[in-house]
């Protein structure tokens, strides 16, 4: 089993949800994104998403679309995301979100390669779908990495079966249908979202978009395996006067969270 | 009008080749699945198929001219037949474009549109299309082109559209795009993308073709009618790429007909200034699509340039990268200076300003009848006039020095 299919399988038995904090790499800087993930763990995270900033990132609300322009402007390049990643990974078992053009660009077989040797899990691709991906799926079964498709709102039945055959490690359910940003609070549509992914299989469901508090998380963690968050870190360390200050908002946001997927909530339907 | 043959390209999965597909958010799939079948049954449709030629006819002045350019010919030394989409209502092609989605829009029963625009030129299309329709209508337009192009701004306000500025990334065109997707995937349930170019995911480039393809089929029929022939070469500027396969797709399969698709080759390569896509780029995915792209060594969006807005696109639609590859059709790129230099050349000998898009066409073929005449006698060439010029008249006064010229209007 994978590091991640270790964490979960831990958390199911503790009955309770994953924690997983995303940022992206390079932001607020190259070494400052690693204090904030060191920070995020020493809080409670427990898988962390590290994020390859793009120029054109379709599926990101103007928080994180913010943090990936600073990152690009401070001069990122791929090997400092895959530098990234082996150091998340020596904290955390470590995934990376990408857009799918960076991972082509350098090479699918070459990017496998890498981020098995740094310690990356696996992937993360919100503009790749499966039906898309056979060189990924190739690649990710050579270096033994995880594959991780997301399914939403409007996903048909049948495309959350194929989804979730596709994927490898967790599946990523998007709450809503939209961009990542923190929310007022988690949509209907989100439970419900997850009720259909456990009838088409047994993967572990991770849901985000929206999630920025404890009390967001506990919800979340009622009925999902894990509670994903982004936004809400990058906006701490985008919203901080300082470094030091950042890095500690961060992980204060991670003691909540972390204390909101261990509450004791009235049971939710899982499904 | 022909009734057109079916298609062997895209696939079913909307791949022209290795191009094409769709590289977008799973939340868009469904939505993409629901337009590809909304446009399938509309294009069997003898209603929504008749409606569509109606408005097309009656509104935006559908078949329009093939003109034979005699001066422009005479200088050329070769005959040049122009295809004067600049004369539709709206002044380019795009309106048939606009039309047909915005028909479509209406039959998927939903109420709102939204579109991008760099220029303004698509958005002032698809805005009037919505006043037309009585659609909803919101554009996205990058803040540095709402800047550049105030007069569009204003003249999609009267059409009582909504003009958002674009603030993230190079806030140009391919940031608006971005924001447009963005809008889609939180209100799809009652918003269709119109998107502007024959480009992005599937059903997109194969849709946008079939709505502009009137361009080529109505050039192949007056050919035959004037000439009793076809022509040599068929020409068109390409950016996204939608008058161009509108014009292509008739003549693909005639194998005698040259294609000829010209690039914005702005500063020149060396520059590294250019949106010359195709002969300068990569094969990567933006936008939905796997197509040829502007890219860094990381895959990172280059920004492009281009005198013309309406070229200046990092990107181009996967059925040229695809024409492209399989030799069917060539680019080539064409400066801003040779662009311009044709912009005032056409004004001249035939008192028609074209826009300067399609200025870049008018210059390729220049270049392509001294070749042409070089190995076959009395070719003919016909250029699709994509569009007219108006809107550049600030560009050309700035680059041929009238800004600021006083009093020769009296002259």
């Amino acid at each position: 089993m994978s590091r991640i299919g270790d964490s979960f399988a831990r958390v199911r038995a503790d009955g309770r949800a994953l924690l997983v904090g995303y940022l992206p790499a390079g932001f607020p800087s190259y070494a400052g994104c690693i204090d904030a993930l060191r920070a995020m763990v020493d809080g409670g995270v427990e898988l962390i998403e590290v994020g390859f900033p793009y120029s054109d990132p379709v599926m990101d609300g103007p928080t994180i679309q913010a943090a990936a322009e600073r990152a690009l402007a401070g001069g990122l390049r791929t090997h400092d995301v895959l530098r990234t990643v082996e150091a998340a990974a020596e904290l955390a078992p470590t995934v990376v979100m990408t857009y799918w053009n960076p991972i082509e660009r350098y090479g699918v077989d070459e990017f496998a390669r890498d981020l098995a040797a740094a310690g990356g899990s696996g992937l993360i691709t919100p503009d790749l779908i499966p039906d898309e991906a056979a060189e990924w799926v190739a690649a990710s079964d050579e270096q033994g990495l995880d594959r991780i498709f997301l399914v939403s709102p409007s996903s048909t039945d049948r495309r959350i079966a194929l989804t979730a055959r596709a994927c490898r490690g967790f599946l990523y359910a998007a709450s809503v249908m939209g961009v990542t940003g923190a929310r007022a609070q988690p949509s209907r549509q989100a439970a419900a979202l997850v009720g259909r992914v456990r009838a088409a299989t047994d993967l572990p469901v991770g849901l985000g978009l929206g999630v920025s508090n404890g009390a967001q998380a506990a919800e979340v963690a009622g009925y999902a395996d894990a509670v994903i968050v982004g936004s809400a870190f990058v906006r701490r360390l985008l919203d901080a006067p300082d470094a030091d200050m950042g890095v500690r908002a961060v992980e204060a946001l991670a003691e909540d969270l972390a204390g909101g997927v261990r509450r004791e909530l009235p049971a939710a339907p899982t499904g | 009008m022909t009734t057109p043959e079916p298609e062997p390209l895209p696939d079913a999965t909307g791949h022209f080749g290795r191009f094409g597909g769709r590289f977008l958010p799973e939340a868009l799939i469904a939505p993409l699945d629901e337009l590809t079948e909304a446009w399938r049954s509309a294009r069997a449709d003898d209603g929504f198929r008749g409606e569509l030629d109606r408005m097309l006819r009656e509104y935006a002045g559908a078949p329009s001219l093939l003109y034979d350019a005699t001066r422009l010919s005479d200088v050329a030394g070769a005959r040049i037949l122009l295809k004067r989409e600049d004369l539709n209502h709206t002044g380019a092609h795009k309106v048939r474009n606009v039309l047909g989605q915005a028909l479509l829009t209406k039959s998927m029963g939903k109420p709102r549109v939204i579109a991008e625009t760099g220029a303004g030129q698509h958005g002032v299309a698809a805005a009037t299309a919505c006043a037309y329709l009585d659609l909803e209508c919101v554009v996205y337009m990058g803040e540095i082109d709402t800047q550049r192009q105030a007069l569009n701004v204003v003249r999609m306000r009267m059409l009582g559209a909504e003009v958002i500025p674009v603030k993230s990334g190079s806030r140009t065109l391919k940031d608006a795009i971005n924001e447009a997707l963005r809008d889609w995937v939180t209100n799809v349930d009652h918003t269709h993308y119109l998107l502007g170019t024959a480009a992005g995911a599937h059903p997109f480039p194969a849709m946008v073709r079939d709505f502009c393809r009137g361009i080529g089929d109505e050039a192949r029929a007056q050919s035959l009618e004037l000439l009793g022939r076809l022509p040599d070469a068929a020409c068109a500027c390409v950016g996204g790429g939608s008058n161009a396969i509108g014009l292509f797709t008739a003549f693909v399969p005639d194998r005698d007909v040259q294609l000829w698709g010209f690039e914005p080759g702005g500063d020149g390569f060396e520059t590294g200034r250019h949106a010359a896509t195709i002969t300068q780029g990569d094969v990567g995915v933006l936008h939905g699509a796997r197509s040829f792209l502007l890219q860094d060594k990381d895959g990172q969006t280059i920004e492009s340039h281009s005198i013309s807005a309406g070229l200046d696109y990092p990107g181009v639609g996967p059925e040229h990268a695809y024409l492209a590859e399989t030799g069917r059709a060539r680019y080539r790129p064409v400066s801003d200076a040779d662009a311009m230099a044709a912009f005032s050349l056409l004004s001249r000998t035939e008192g028609i300003i074209p826009a300067i898009e399609s200025a870049h066409a008018v210059a390729g073929a220049l270049d392509l009848a001294k070749e042409l005449s070089a190995s076959m006698s009395d070719p003919v060439i016909l250029v699709c006039l994509s569009g007219r010029g108006d809107k550049d008249m600030d560009t050309a006064a700035t680059w041929f020095g009238f800004a600021g010229e006083e009093g020769d209007d009296h002259e």
